[in-house]
């Protein structure tokens, strides 16, 4: 190493031994991004913003919060939203930017998808990604539960129960989870635990690892081509501007998400201060009963989808329960995502529409994503049961069939 | 321009999706009911065309005890009678001229059990806790019966006040059965004074259930609900032990708007500060984009 004899109390004596320069260079103005992107490209910032802001918004609600099942209700209720000053900006920001994140999360991870910005040299994105989806799950579901109403309370019931696996039984793991035999006190301690620790401690150290993943192979593009990042930079940095295809991250990238962020914002506030029912549930302003179950008991939106894949099966079949079958589908809908770079056959890193049997794939997806998450809500009587089963059905068939039609798009293409 | 095409595309499905899981999804859990009828159509008015006589209602509670027995009632500023707990705690009747219904008071009067629907409760050798009225015990509801009821509804018009607090009205009319204890909350378990006043034991007994604290009510079912709900219980929870409670348009806004100060206190505030906090981030935004403009323009 070589000694540093500038003065620790300086500014080129700290500059020496932190290379801060060195740093915000490789970090952000040689940090090079292709140029040709749309506001899609943005959402990564979307999200790191929405997570801050649960972050803050979440340390003030921790100020006042007491997970204590005789307390909690009213130290959210009463407390944090009429006694605290501002207490109930920070919890509707809270619970709405918990219900957004899920939102751009979704827009981000389908537009990796659309893009493919999966594969080759990419995997590695792509799973960390997967992984902050499961984590932030956990942190929503963890969450769901603090303000103990009746939606917390039967969320907490229903989906602690799914771990006895069904005919397995497996009920010592459940008591395991919950620290009882029923949802109770130390459910309660334990989730927020989880919630205010354990939880975004991973978080934070998987968002490090997908930024990680993300600086050497570059992001991608929206005709995906591949870009010699040395020979563009290059012209970048001597001058050619406009003629180069790439893009420092500072100021350049950031000031477009910046531009996306103010308009994301007045999105964001809107639904703070004028509509949130959808992010708050009304039911779980009613507190939690365990004599009394709710009429319907549902999972917020973003994990509705999943939830109907559980519901799906409605009737026994192939030698199995139904709840058997559900059980198994909604594990697989858990984790398939992360298998995508593997189960895309398809040599070429190509945006959809430029693979035309997996762009009908991509949006049949998208529709059967839809309709689980509506049917994920109504209740599952008559037809409903029907559609739900179909698009269950759907979902498990696209899968099936991903590898089949990526192969088949390459081989027409004259790439396989 | 692409940026847009892929804004409208993003619009629409998050578009569809809300829809779907709010108003549709909404529309088909929750049940439709007629909006409240404060005319209280369905019930015939007993009183069948008698004109009530304030001297002869006031002769009839106050020196023949027809409801004194049980109930309290403040009389030229003078408190008579006494609540009693009969199974619930019965009501103060100084309010009742102002925050029923005319023609509901009467019905009640006349069938306890029938114009506030709990007939059905009333089985097993169950009795309303208050009886019928039935100037001369012949078991029927007569023309006497009609001018007494007519009588006693002109003199609890002529005793009630001409206007009281939200939070009376919210006192007169739910709390003997219902507490409200973010109106008067302790922090240190001792007993709000807005709690039920019937005590939880013979709440239970009585109805069978305890009924839920009103606390929260705004913001678990809101406006539209409970104004129908409060109006008539039986449309939105078929065999519900809770009564039909008979209140006036007036009586039941106030009500409402009790449960609102103490359950959505930061209502006004959202309502004052989010448009100021969107007028800021709409100039935000304005800026952010001048700027992009500005270091883009030497990219493209």
């Amino acid at each position: 190493m070589a000694l540093i004899n500038e003065s620790f109390f300086s500014a080129e004596g700290l500059e020496k031994r932190l290379a801060g320069k060195k740093f915000w260079k490789v970090m952000m103005t040689e940090y090079w991004i292709p140029k040709d992107i749309n506001f899609l490209w943005a959402m990564g910032v979307v999200l790191a913003t929405t997570f801050s802001i649960l972050i803050v918004s979440g340390i003030f609600l921790l100020m006042y919060y007491k997970p204590d099942t005789a307390l909690a209700f009213d130290s959210v209720n009463y407390t944090i939203m009429q006694e605290v000053s501002y207490g109930w900006l920070f919890r509707h920001m809270h619970g709405v930017a918990a219900s957004v994140v899920f939102l751009i999360i979704y827009i981000h991870m389908f537009t990796g998808i659309y893009y493919g910005s999966y594969k080759k040299g990419r995997e590695m994105i792509w799973i960390s990604g997967m992984l902050l989806f499961v984590t932030f799950s956990a942190e929503g579901f963890s969450g769901y539960m603090l303000p103990w109403g009746q939606m917390s309370y039967w969320a907490a019931a229903v989906i602690t129960n799914l771990f006895a696996g069904g005919s397995l039984e497996a009920w010592g793991l459940v008591e395991w989870i919950r620290g009882g035999f029923t949802v109770g006190d130390a459910t309660l301690t334990r989730f927020f635990m989880l919630h205010v620790f354990l939880i975004p401690l991973v978080i934070i150290g998987v968002i490090v690892l997908h930024f990680y993943t993300l600086r050497i192979p570059h992001v991608n593009n929206q005709t995906s081509e591949d870009i010699d990042y040395d020979a563009e930079a290059e012209k970048y940095l001597a001058g050619n501007k406009k003629e180069s295809k790439v893009i420092p991250f500072w100021p350049v990238f950031l000031s477009k998400d910046f531009a996306v962020l103010g308009i994301f914002f007045i999105f964001y506030f809107y639904l703070v201060f004028f509509n949130y029912d959808f992010a708050m549930d009304p039911v779980n302003f009613d507190p939690a009963n365990s004599m009394k179950t709710p009429t319907h008991i549902y999972p917020e939106w973003y994990f509705l989808w999943s939830y109907e894949t559980l519901r799906g099966p409605f009737f026994d079949m192939l030698g199995m329960k139904a709840g058997d079958i559900g059980l198994m589908i909604f594990a697989l809908a858990q984790v398939i995502f992360v298998v995508f770079p593997f189960l895309d056959r398809d040599p070429d890193v190509l945006p959809a529409h430029k693979r035309p049997r997996f762009f009908i794939w991509f949006w049949i997806m998208i529709l059967d994503l839809l309709v689980l998450s509506v049917y994920g809500k109504l209740p599952p009587l008559g037809a409903n049961s029907l559609v739900g089963f179909v698009a269950t059905g759907l979902f498990l068939l696209l899968w099936v069939s991903l590898p089949f039609i990526t192969k088949a798009d390459a081989k027409a293409r004259g790439a396989l | 321009m692409r940026e847009l095409k892929v804004l409208a595309i993003l619009v629409f499905f998050t578009g569809i999706l809300y829809w779907g899981v709010e108003p549709y999804a909404h529309s088909q859990m929750h049940k439709h009911v007629e909006p409240a009828d404060f005319t209280f159509s369905d019930i015939k008015d007993v009183r069948d065309g008698k004109v009530g006589n304030v001297a002869a209602g006031k002769s009839l509670i106050v020196d023949q005890f027809q409801c004194q027995s049980c109930h309290s009632m403040t009389v030229d500023g003078k408190k008579i009678g006494a609540s009693m707990n009969l199974g619930v705690v019965t009501p103060d009747l100084t309010t009742a001229g102002l925050i029923y219904n005319e023609k509901f008071l009467a019905a009640f009067i006349a069938n306890p059990a029938k114009a506030s629907h709990v007939a059905h409760k009333m089985v097993d050798g169950k009795t309303h806790p208050m009886t019928s009225f039935d100037l001369n015990y012949d078991g029927t509801f007569g023309d006497d019966d009609a001018q007494g009821v007519a009588d006693i509804v002109a003199f609890l018009k002529s005793i009630a006040p001409k206007e009281i607090t939200n939070k009376e009205a919210f006192s007169a009319a739910c709390q003997r059965c219902h507490g409200a204890k973010y109106g008067d909350f302790r922090f240190d378990g001792t007993k709000s004074s807005m709690s039920a006043k019937t005590p939880d034991a013979s709440i239970l007994k009585y109805m069978g259930t305890i009924p839920p604290d009103l606390s929260q009510m705004i913001r678990s079912r809101g406006h539209e609900y409970l104004e129908e709900f409060i109006n008539e219980p039986a449309k939105h929870l078929e065999g519900t032990a809770m009564p039909r409670v008979g209140l006036n348009q007036e009586a039941q806004e106030q009500v409402v708007a009790y449960l609102e100060e103490i359950g959505d206190s930061s209502k006004d505030k959202r309502a004052e500060l989010g448009p100021k906090f969107l007028g800021y981030l709409v100039i935000f935004a304005l800026f952010a984009w001048l700027w992009k403009a500005k270091i883009w323009r030497h990219i493209h």
